[in-house]
């Protein structure tokens, strides 16, 4: 059950772009088209689980050496690494998936819910639902779900926006702002979820 | 074209050890000047009282509170050490509770141990709309009560230790970031 | 010297990092609850983008081109772990709001960015001016929104109450109003920049 509502919680009532304002870049930025969004979404949730395992482990040796100081240095470095295996290793083994992901793979490196996620999960912070202790298994899921929260609402926000497109806007509005503006009240939706877990 | 690199890491990481141990003191009193300004404030000048720290679920995640206790189990203080109450409701809570000019809401003063919200039948009046937050807080403080009582078990009801209990129940760390 | 003062004011105004350029937008959005805090989280970043372009400038020539990103990354991060290191220690209640948001100046595109596109490339004069410019204009943006938020929200600017907070729109200060509110004022500038 607790397991159930980490889920819950990461998607729906902590969203992690709409409440949390983490990986705000690519959510504006790769939201044009509902198949990028997806493309984007399959990396994320790729690279944010496996990220969140590794420094997970990180800080576990940073903790016992006294190291803590070096944290964000070394998961930067850690997260660009990872990302580049990734790379190299999809296209030996799946050209197909490489394909799909490869463009948005490099992107993935100063997305900045990576390595926060990462942060908050090796520090013990994050948000989780009554009940639920903070620790490897746990903070993977939150990783996972929290991943799974920001496809959700890159994947609806790029439907919203192909529908803008061809709407009409006031020229001010155009671009960015009316972009914005829509974030805000799909933010806004997001927010009834509040309390729910 | 590694070794430049790894001369580059090497420098990094040996001015922030430098640093570190420079700041690490100063953190570190910081911390403690919290706490220690927390625990002032809790107890209001009773040199016997006792400060008890301890965490519950709100709203918007965990938050800590801490709440100072006279002899008899009477409230004398409380701070909010950390929460993430929506600000402008749950948020409230900070000093909802301790306005003199409100006996309603006023918990200062009152014994601790079963207050509730008017709306589950106690007579503390809740945050307006906020009551999930103002339940919350209350359960923190009956919370410390418990603990503060289960300590003066243990020491025996007259010889309690003066102002040195400060134990959080689930502790969150606060790791160095 | 015309020059040097275009490099500055380029930042500011023309290529202003949040409304020209929409970088850097998770902390722009997340911090700005209030005027101060989007003060400070511009002051963090601006300190960490100088100090970064000043050392890459100096180190451009020493950099193999290959692992010029990763020594960039391990650059930036040094300053950002110590901006980190002070705050904690002599701000602790600021440190406490910004939080998460002050390791993640890392990732922030504006200050890889401007390593890349202006540090790398130009005198370590220029490039400190660069970054200056850039850093002040954030954190001109950052304090515009949070006192536009914190005065639709709670009826105060710095904490100074301008009228009661009774009549605050709540929604302002969480989290769709930061949208709603850089939506507006952005669309703001891009009407004034029009005439």
């Amino acid at each position: 059950m607790v397991y159930f509502l980490i889920f819950i919680s990461a998607i729906f009532v902590n969203n992690i772009v709409l409440s949390q304002f983490l990986g705000i870049c690519p959510f504006l930025g790769v939201s044009k088209k509902i198949d990028t969004a997806m493309g984007m979404s399959a990396a994320v949730i790729f690279v944010l689980t496996l990220a969140t395992v590794v420094t997970y482990l990180l800080q576990m040796l940073l903790v016992a050496w006294g190291l803590e100081f070096l944290q964000t240095i070394l998961f930067i470095l850690i997260i660009a690494a990872l990302v580049q295996m990734i790379e190299i290793m999809l296209k030996k083994v799946s050209p197909a998936l490489y394909q799909a992901l490869g463009v948005f793979l490099p992107l993935i490196t100063t997305n900045c819910c990576i390595l926060g996620v990462a942060i908050l999960v090796a520090n013990g912070t994050e948000k989780l639902p009554m009940g639920a202790e903070h620790g490897m298994l746990t903070g993977t899921l939150f990783a996972f779900a929290t991943a799974l929260g920001f496809g959700l609402a890159l994947i609806l926000f790029a439907g919203i926006r192909e529908q803008l497109a061809l709407a009409k806007v006031p020229k001010a509005m155009q671009g960015t702002p009316i972009a914005l503006l829509t974030a805000g009240l799909l933010a806004m939706a997001f927010m009834g979820f509040s309390g729910v877990v | 074209m590694v070794l430049s690199l790894v001369i580059i890491s090497m420098v990094a990481a040996g001015a922030l050890a430098g640093v570190y141990i420079l700041t690490l003191e100063n953190i570190n009193a910081q911390k403690k000047a919290k706490q220690e300004a927390a625990k002032q404030a809790v107890l209001a000048g009773h040199e016997d009282g006792v400060a008890i720290e301890t965490a519950v679920d709100g709203f918007g995640g965990q938050f800590r509170v801490m709440v100072g206790f006279d002899q008899e189990g009477n409230i004398l203080g409380y701070e909010i050490l950390e929460h993430q109450e929506t600000p402008g409701l749950g948020s409230h809570m900070v000093h909802w509770f301790k306005n003199a000019d409100k006996p309603g809401q006023n918990i200062i003063g009152r014994k601790a141990g079963n207050l509730q919200v008017s709306k589950d039948g106690g007579d503390v009046d809740a945050i307006t709309a906020a009551t999930i937050s103002s339940r919350a807080f209350l359960k923190a403080i009956n919370q410390a009560y418990a603990e503060f009582h289960g300590t003066e078990a243990a020491t025996g009801a007259s010889q309690l230790q003066p102002a040195e209990k400060v134990e959080p129940e689930t502790e969150t760390e606060v790791t160095n970031e | 010297m015309n020059n040097a003062l275009k490099t500055f004011t380029n930042g500011l105004l023309k290529e202003n990092p949040t409304f020209v350029l929409v970088l850097g937008m998770c902390p722009t959005l997340a911090t700005t609850t209030s005027a101060i805090n989007g003060m400070a989280m511009g002051l963090a970043t601006l300190f960490v983008l100088v100090c970064s372009n000043i050392v890459i400038s100096l180190l451009k020539n020493l950099i193999p081109d290959k692992v010029r990103i990763p020594a960039f990354i391990v650059v930036i991060a040094t300053f950002v772990t110590l901006v980190q290191l002070l705050m904690q220690a002599y701000l602790p209640a600021i440190y406490d709001v910004l939080g998460l948001f002050i390791p993640l100046i890392v990732v922030n595109c504006i200050v890889l960015g401007r390593a890349e596109a202006f540090a790398a490339k130009n005198s370590v004069g220029l490039s400190a001016l660069d970054g200056l410019g850039m850093g002040l204009g954030f954190t001109l943006a950052l304090t515009i929104l949070g006192a536009v938020r914190e005065l639709l929200g709670t009826g105060a600017v710095f904490g100074f109450h301008l009228y009661s907070d009774y009549y605050g729109a709540l929604v302002f200060v969480l989290a769709p109003g930061a949208f709603i509110a850089l939506a507006y004022l952005m669309a703001i500038i891009n009407k004034l920049q029009k005439k």
